[in-house]
């Protein structure tokens, strides 16, 4: 019995997991990837399935348990916005060498034009750089359809499978057919070959033999399979279109296969590089359609050689970055655009902003207070909905990396001299990756001052469950700061005299010393409230 | 039949709502549906955006294309305007006139005056109705109330009866304020 129901790609491709019988997903939130890992969590919440889907502390740990629960018999899940898969890369890449057991699939969800990022890398990349069988769904229904088909062929292959989504489908919502029925955990023998486990350079070279001979094969699996689509148009005008994930969506949209174009749907790599061959051979050039990084535009540039008449983002048919959509595909296409009104003067942008009454409020209005006497220093910022510190009124932060980046960037600059160097950091970006940076910090005691603005979550992509509430003051004192140097303070505008004199005082401090300003974020406060307005609503109803 | 919406507003301001009510009206009509939805860092006071097509037919893209929507329906007066190039020639847009002015200066006058010179708009001023009737949390409801005669590809009926589902967890309470401001709004939309 199949049944419809109305689900983000993300949702899809989770309810597709459940089906697929997982015994757990591993994760760290990050936009557009989050909803994944939140419909299992309502699942098993309310389907009573005893499957492991709490957050894991970052993309690394994720991965690697992940891992684990493969290497024990069971499929598992491992999902990701596009820069964990920088952070899960050595477990990723290494996966490949040791092969599966359960099934293993790795979502990765690339976020074209940065709407929540800060940059736009194609993970594509990471499944051709590790050797293993990367998959992209154009629908919902696909995303639902494929995460099963990847768990099967991450079996048959006994290799990790990556699955690549990106924003547009990732967040839109479709009608989806999807089993009635959930499917049970499944279970197959713990491994048992330390032959293929243990990556001694002894075995890693025979691991890493074997996995390139199977490239051959790989491809032509990739050619083969259903999701491959060729549509041929009744009367031809010559000319062929390769198009991947979303991209197939714009073409057909434009109604590239009535015009005449043949139309080539890749929805598994590596590269079917015959498939393609033939293909190209049946046109007399090709329009190349992918969201993301001209990924396969350069490998069909190197299958159909320097000649062969190949359009695409490298030859600014098609923006060279950010994320294509369907006007990009019509101009490429050459058609006349619908006559489109302009934005009326005035309209000016409407940049995000923190929340009225956010405790990272306090904590950058208390910063920029005590800074001004101190104009040489500067302050490296972190990942997390304080990042919107750069943007006025307080144009707090002088840089924004990557997750964690901020404690090691003030520890580096302390080391070449400059002071004060402070860092900021949010709670779960702490534990994600800035705990070993800290430590980095306290074995040279270097001149750093910390700050941890804790408001207990996960907040920037909704507020999920952050990794170490209710323990910061304990892993501070554990890597070796100093207990007269682990200061909290609670960032209400009533405590700012306070937290001002905190602050100075830890800035003339010379070693590293961590200021842990702490108040609940005020959307996790207001859902809880939301919640217990409904519960009542429902009891007085009754 | 085609219907292409661009949906608008700041976030927090409850489009997400809107799509939800129309996507369950959609599906319960057997209608094709896709909707692109914005989630993460712009959902903090940032412009939102949301694309919702519904069709008899199969829909491919889940973006509209400029010049090509049926309606902007939005929650916000300059966030009306900013989708104006989506908007087809016969398009007609559905606002509040009610400016949220979490940025400084906001351009009250240019956007009115903008606003006052489309031909076809159904503008509202959300803040002193919803205030009026006491609903302070149906402001997105009464906007797709206003809407609602014009959506054409679903009747004024079948997005109540979205309205009493999606809102029906919410207990009996919510679900009457939500009729009731959706009543509101396609009274405005009927003058």
């Amino acid at each position: 019995m199949t049944r419809i129901k109305l689900l983000l790609g993300d949702e899809a491709l989770a309810e597709g997991a459940l089906q697929a019988g997982i015994g757990g997903v591993y994760a760290y939130p990050g936009t557009p990837s989050t909803e994944i890992t939140e419909y299992i969590q309502h699942a098993a919440k309310t389907g009573g399935e005893k499957l492991h889907c709490t957050w894991s502390s970052n993309e690394k740990t994720a991965m690697e348990a992940a891992l684990g629960m493969s290497y024990a018999g069971c499929r598992s899940l491992v999902c990701m916005k596009h820069v964990g898969m920088n952070v899960a890369a050595d477990a990723f890449v290494n996966a490949a060498m040791t092969g599966v057991n359960g099934g293993l699939v790795v979502v990765a969800a690339d976020d074209p034009s940065m709407h929540s990022s800060q940059n736009e890398q194609d993970s594509r990349f990471y499944g051709k750089f590790a050797m293993i069988p990367t998959l992209e769904p154009s629908t919902q229904q696909e995303a639902y359809e494929m995460i099963q088909y990847a768990f099967e062929l991450s079996e048959e292959e006994h290799l990790p499978v990556l699955l690549r989504l990106t924003t547009r489908l990732a967040h839109s919502r479709a009608a989806v057919a999807v089993r009635a029925e959930r499917a049970e955990i499944r279970r197959r023998e713990v491994a048992d070959d330390p032959r293929s486990w243990v990556l001694l350079p002894a075995n890693a070279r025979r691991k890493n033999q074997a996995l390139t001979a199977r490239q051959p094969h790989l491809e032509r699996r990739a050619g083969e399979t259903s999701f491959l689509r060729e549509l041929v148009p009744e009367r031809g005008n010559g000319k062929g279109i390769v198009a991947c994930g979303t991209g197939y969506n714009y073409v057909m949209e434009n109604r590239a296969l009535e015009e005449g174009y043949r139309i080539l749907k890749i929805s598994q790599y590596p590269v079917p590089a015959e498939k393609v061959r033939v293909f190209a051979s049946r046109c007399r050039e090709l329009l190349v359609v992918e969201d993301g990084q001209p990924f396969l535009e350069e490998q069909l540039r190197a299958i159909l050689g320097g000649d062969y008449p190949l359009k695409g983002r490298l030859t600014a048919d098609l923006p060279r970055t950010g994320e294509l959509n369907p006007d990009h595909v019509a101009t490429a296409l050459g058609h006349e655009k619908a006559p489109a009104r302009k934005v009326p003067e005035g309209v000016v942008p409407r940049p995000p902003a923190l929340c009225q009454g956010c405790g990272h409020r306090d904590v950058y209005i208390a910063l920029n207070r005590v800074l001004a006497d101190y104009p040489a220093a500067r302050v490296f910022a972190d990942i997390g909905c304080y990042t919107l510190g750069a943007l006025p009124p307080f144009c707090a932060i002088d840089s924004c990396v990557d997750m964690g980046a901020s404690i090691t960037m003030a520890k580096g600059a302390a080391d070449a001299g400059l002071r004060p160097a402070v860092a900021v950091i949010g709670d779960s970006t702490f534990t994600h990756s800035g705990m070993t940076g800290l430590l980095d910090a306290v074995n040279d005691r270097s001149n750093i001052t910390v700050v941890i603005s804790d408001n207990l979550t996960t907040a920037m992509t909704g507020g999920q469950d952050s990794a170490g509430t209710n323990k910061f003051e304990a892993i501070c004192l554990a890597l070796g700061v100093e207990k007269e140097h682990v200061r909290v303070v609670v960032p209400v505008p009533k405590n700012m005299e306070q937290i001002t004199r905190t602050i100075r005082e830890e800035i003339e401090y010379e070693g590293v010393s961590v200021i842990i300003p702490r108040r609940e974020c005020m959307q996790t406060l207001a859902r809880k409230k939301r919640v217990e307005q409904s519960k009542r609503n429902e009891e007085a109803t009754k | 039949m085609k219907k292409d919406i661009i949906l608008s507003g700041v976030g927090g301001q409850g489009i997400l709502s809107i799509a939800t009510i129309i996507g369950d009206a959609a599906t319960r009509a057997g209608l094709h549906l896709k909707q692109a939805e914005v989630h993460g860092m712009s959902q903090r006071g940032g412009e939102v955006e949301s694309c919702l097509r519904l069709s008899d037919t199969e829909i491919f893209s889940d973006l509209v294309q400029q010049g090509c929507a049926d309606m902007i329906l939005s929650m916000e007066p300059m966030e009306a305007l900013r989708y104006l190039p989506f908007l087809h020639e016969g398009g007609y847009v559905v606002t509040s006139s009610s400016p949220f002015r979490n940025i400084d200066p906001y351009p009250e006058v240019q956007v009115l005056d903008a606003l006052g010179a489309l031909d076809r708009v159904i503008d509202l001023d959300l803040d002193r109705i919803t205030r009026e009737h006491a609903i302070p949390k149906s402001a997105n409801v009464v906007l797709l109330g206003a809407a609602a005669s014009r959506i054409g590809i679903l009747s004024p009926e079948q997005i109540e009866e979205g309205i009493r589902n999606i809102f029906a967890p919410k207990g009996a309470q919510v679900v009457e304020m939500n009729l009731k401001a959706f009543e509101i709004g396609r009274e405005y939309g009927r003058q």
